[in-house]
């Protein structure tokens, strides 16, 4: 049961792999990143799950706080020139 | 009772799978960036609640459980808000959606 | 009163993320927070829009409304996707809540159920995406708005 759902966010990962190589703005590439990152972390509480090992879902927190952060920052980034301050 | 919780486990994790799919495969055909972020809700909100009632459902009454729920409402906050920077800076830039527009648009 | 409410708030979540319970990893946890709450209580951090507490009597109700409504977009827009029905439309709304916090909450609602998404903000007027006529509708018949202005309560 657990290996069809990984196999389910394997599927729809590389589904989404697809349209950061295709994708036509910046906007749409970040969009698919943070979905990406959204399926990882999924996949990371279930294969905790199936190895029956619960230390993974540690991992799995940290690894949503940290994906919050990349986009917020990459957006910034691209929005001002700069990560410094909020100048506008 | 545990085939009675495998069952129902089981049928949150194909809705959830049906959930994640149907986005990922709506993320590659709609057309533009402001319709994609619709498919990427979707991946956001159904996929990862109905995977995390799931394990919930699995786990029993521990500490396990408390981590799942603080993974759930730790995404159901932050995605609305990168969605919204993504879409909000997209029209800075100058992307025009497409289809109708109704009214005076901001 | 607000500072030690998020104390409490913070010792919980340190018990519940730990699972070591000794008497010095408690005690190292519990002057952590202290020394967190003294920095955002010096930073000015807490205030009405840090710690909105005059939320909270109302919120579970709203919450339970909201995830009802989170299942039955959901399955409207796999069916939009599934069937090709796509016809995107951009229109305005007006907000007639009145504090930050609570227009927030209605934008951040608004973006949470899929189909609809909140592109632009100026003062009491959003922008508003929807990915087909019948989300739009949705959205313009006011009903989340009235659902929020009962949130914030008497003002």
């Amino acid at each position: 049961m657990f290996l069809a759902a990984l196999t389910a966010c394997a599927v729809s990962a590389l589904l989404v792999l697809a349209r950061i190589i295709l994708g036509k703005t910046t906007f749409d590439r970040v969009l698919a990143v943070n979905s990406l990152g959204t399926i990882i972390v999924i996949g990371i509480a279930l294969h905790g799950f199936y190895a029956n090992r619960p230390e993974f879902l540690d991992i799995a927190i940290v690894y949503a706080l940290i994906n919050f952060i990349g986009t917020v920052a990459i957006l910034k980034l691209f929005s001002t020139g700069s990560l410094k301050g909020n100048n506008k | 009772m545990d085939l009675f919780i495998d069952l129902l486990t089981g049928l949150c994790f194909f809705l959830g799978s049906l959930c994640i799919i149907i986005g990922a495969c709506g993320l590659i055909k709609l057309p533009d960036v402001f319709s994609r972020i619709h498919a990427a809700g979707m991946i956001d909100t159904g996929g990862t609640a109905f995977f995390i009632l799931g394990m919930i459902i699995q786990s029993g009454w521990s500490l396990i459980t408390v981590k799942l729920l603080l993974i759930g409402i730790f995404i159901f906050f932050t995605s609305p808000v990168t969605s919204h920077v993504t879409a909000n800076l997209a029209r800075e830039k100058g992307i025009v959606p497409v289809g109708k527009k109704i009214g005076k648009l901001l | 009163m607000k500072p030690l409410i998020l104390f409490v708030i913070l010792v919980c979540l340190w018990l519940l993320m730990s699972g070591h319970y000794t008497f010095l990893i408690i005690s190292l946890g519990v002057l952590s927070c202290a020394f967190c709450v003294y920095l955002a209580n010096r930073a000015k951090l807490i205030d009405d829009e840090g710690l909105p507490l005059f939320f909270l009597p109302r919120l579970l109700g709203y919450l339970m409304w909201l995830f009802k409504e989170i299942l039955i977009s959901n399955l409207n827009t796999a069916k939009a996707i599934i069937s090709n029905n796509i016809k995107p439309e951009t229109f305005t709304v007006k907000a007639s809540q009145i504090t930050d916090v609570a227009k927030v909450t209605y934008a951040n609602s608004i973006t949470l159920t899929p189909g609809t998404v909140t592109t632009k903000i100026k003062n009491n007027t959003f922008e508003v995406h929807a990915l087909n006529t019948d989300f739009g509708n949705d959205v313009r018949s006011n009903e989340m708005d009235k659902k929020v202005k009962l949130l914030e309560g008497e003002r």
